[in-house]
């Protein structure tokens, strides 16, 4: 028999398997509405409900001062000038009115020295982009579970599609529908008053894509590369319920890092959370810093070449039956 | 032209450093066969099937399909082969013509080649009515059906097929007998099946192999191999109620005798029809008379049974394995 060398690996034969196999997940997903329901049920809960409900400005509210009984306040003319004889006396009011204008301005000033914005709901909003990209990016390991456990990967294995390509189609579907869902999130923070910074524009929206793409990218081959070997679903569930909060409460996606004790904070400035979070803050609500901005870009682009290049590579010695 | 399409040597797989579960197996396949590794759950026959479909790597020796080593040139191989699980593999939220071109994707097939052949492969199996429908509506003929349709999809010259009729029904089972041979016929492939169904591998495969506990026991043809074992089975039965062992076993041809009861007696014995009119006259000689006298043919059960010494047995297998089975049957059963 004679050996022909075959022609090699084609990078359009490639691409192909790569598209048919994102294009059966996307197909999955568009036909299981319920399951995009549930997955964003809860970022919206914490949107809506947390953060209507936590309002840090209303703390600073000068109506508390109807509460308080203020005095007028009487000084000895002689003090001011021992040429006055008797007392002065300020009137309450006058006093109730420099307080409520000195604590409206307290309340921005804390405000915006702490959040960056005016109000906490606007804060949180963006936040629950980041918790919805992670709720999706974490999942996407379980998918390569379930197609383990249905034999539909043993199929996928014995073709010559590539590795990298079964899990960069993976990886490609939990961006798309990171992307997808937060589109939601935003329509409905507009819809319940989030303000944008002035310096908002398409262009940025753009940009919060590409952060949410880089984002998702790098978690999901992180996940993906968990479950590479795993034939159980609850031990996915399990490494999802461990990360998730942890990543979330160590990151600014609640509350600003510069308010945290410094171990916290020393945590937060790693957290790849934080700078996806700052970065969509940078694009939406924020005055944008360019410096920062490029700073999060920097970071989340090595986030997700590093990651996925791991994936890629652990999944040609371990992605197997 | 003959010429060997698949060649194994020494092949060899352990599980864990201790756990053999194919030992050091050699066999050829020639072109246009159909060949069978038959023997009882966990004797290392899917083992074996998935190191030459590249998913496992063997621990020892090699295998070439078409002249290419697994190992070596694993994606070439993957090219060149199609294979038909034993469970089922098409996704169920999927319909019947999206898995084809799904599988025609994974294989790189332009998008208009794949959908007139996923066309032409929905017809051969009969599934035109169903092919819009969702997967999880599929019978488990049907979807056995559609991962032989999938198979096909690269139009490969080696196929190689798991258990293909796992847990299906009779009626089922024989139609899909009907579709293997008729691809056998149409595509002129080389096909390697693994069963437990001896009357399987009797009716489809050109050449068997016996495989028991990761070893080959024996390879040939089905009737060489009941050949080979070398005897028919006999009942006589005898009008008097004496004790003609004795009798029996002194004439030629017969290998064992075993009184069954008073009058009846089981001989095993190579080629009855020729023996049966000499054990009659012999009977009649010494005042005996034979009142009833059939002959059966040995079946591979009888084979597996001499080479084995056991009957097909059910083994302890692997949580895994005993899952996905389990899956595969409870859709098979729907």
């Amino acid at each position: 028999m004679t050996l022909k060398p075959y022609d090699g690996v084609k990078l359009k034969a490639m691409l192909q398997g790569f598209w048919g196999l994102t294009g059966r997940e996307l197909k999955k997903w568009m036909k299981e509405p319920i399951i995009l329901f549930m997955a964003i049920v809860q970022p919206i809960m914490w949107m809506v409900l947390f953060g209507k409900s936590m309002n840090i400005a209303g703390i600073f509210s000068p109506a508390i001062l109807d509460e308080i009984n203020i005095p007028d306040i009487r000084i000895p003319g002689s003090l001011l000038n021992p040429q006055i004889d008797g007392v002065i006396t300020i009137p309450n009011y006058v006093i109730v009115e420099n307080l409520r204008s000195t604590l409206s301005a307290i309340s921005l000033k804390a405000m915006e020295s702490v959040f960056g914005v005016s109000d906490y709901f606007s804060y949180l909003a963006i936040g629950m982009i980041s918790m919805i990209t992670i709720f999706t990016s974490t999942f996407s390991g379980m998918s390569i579970v379930w197609d383990r456990r249905l034999g539909f990967l043993y199929k996928v294995l014995s073709t010559p599609v590539p590795r990298s390509a079964i899990i960069l189609s993976k990886v490609f579907n939990a961006a798309v529908r990171s992307i997808f869902q937060s589109t939601i999130i935003l329509g409905l923070a507009i819809f319940l008053g989030i303000r944008f910074s002035s310096t908002f524009s398409l262009l940025n929206l753009l940009a919060v894509y590409l952060a949410i793409f880089l984002f998702s990218t790098g978690l999901s081959s992180l996940f993906l590369a968990f479950a590479l070997r795993s034939t159980r679903h609850e031990t996915q569930m399990a490494i999802v319920n461990l990360f998730t909060m942890p990543l979330m409460f160590t990151s600014n996606a609640f509350f600003p890092t510069k308010i945290m004790p410094n171990w916290l904070q020393g945590i937060a400035s790693i957290n790849p959370v934080s700078y996806i979070t700052d970065a969509l803050r940078q694009l939406t609500i924020y005055q944008t810093n360019y410096l920062t901005l490029l700073m999060d870009f920097v970071y989340l682009t090595a986030f997700a070449a590093t990651l996925s290049t791991v994936g890629i590579i652990l999944s040609w010695k371990y992605l197997t039956k | 032209m003959t010429e060997d399409v698949i060649i194994v040597e020494n092949l060899t797989k352990i599980f864990n450093r201790n756990l053999v579960a194919v030992d050091h197996i050699s066999f050829n396949v020639k072109r246009g066969e159909i060949f069978g590794l038959l023997g009882p759950n966990g004797a290392g026959k899917t083992t074996t099937i998935n190191m030459l479909t590249t998913i496992l790597k063997p621990t020892e020796g090699r295998a070439f399909i078409l002249g290419y080593d697994v190992v070596k040139h694993a994606s070439i191989v993957r090219r060149l082969i199609g294979i038909v699980p034993q469970e089922y593999t098409a996704d169920e939220d999927l319909t019947g013509y999206e898995n084809i071109i799904l599988c025609g994707d994974l294989y790189g097939i332009p998008r208009d080649i794949s959908k007139k052949r996923a066309i032409e492969l929905l017809e051969l199996m009969e599934l035109m009515r169903f092919k819009d429908k969702k997967v999880e509506t599929y019978s488990g003929g049907m979807r056995r059906r559609l991962e032989l349709a999938c198979g096909l999809i690269n139009r490969p010259k080696v196929l190689f097929l798991d258990e293909p009729t796992l847990g299906l029904d009779v009626q089922t089972r024989s139609a899909i007998w009907n579709y293997i041979k008729r691809l056998k016929e149409e595509y002129n492939m080389t096909i390697l099946m693994t069963t437990h169904y001896m009357e399987e591998a009797d009716s489809l495969c050109d050449r068997i192999a016996i495989i028991d506990y990761g070893k080959i026991v024996i390879t040939g043809t089905p009737q060489e191999l009941k050949n080979s074992i070398g005897s028919d089975i006999m009942e006589v039965i005898i009008k008097e109620g004496d004790d003609v062992t004795n009798i029996l076993k002194d004439i030629d041809y017969v290998k064992e005798v075993r009184r069954r009861n008073d009058r009846s007696y089981i001989v095993r014995l190579g080629n009855g029809e020729v023996a049966a009119p000499l054990i009659i006259d012999h009977l009649r000689q010494k005042g005996y008379h034979v009142i009833k006298l059939s002959i059966s043919k040995p079946t591979l059960d009888e084979v597996f049974l001499t080479y084995t010494g056991r009957a097909m047995r059910d083994s302890e297998e692997a949580r895994e394995t005993i899952m996905s089975q389990r899956i595969t049957l409870r859709r098979a059963r729907r």
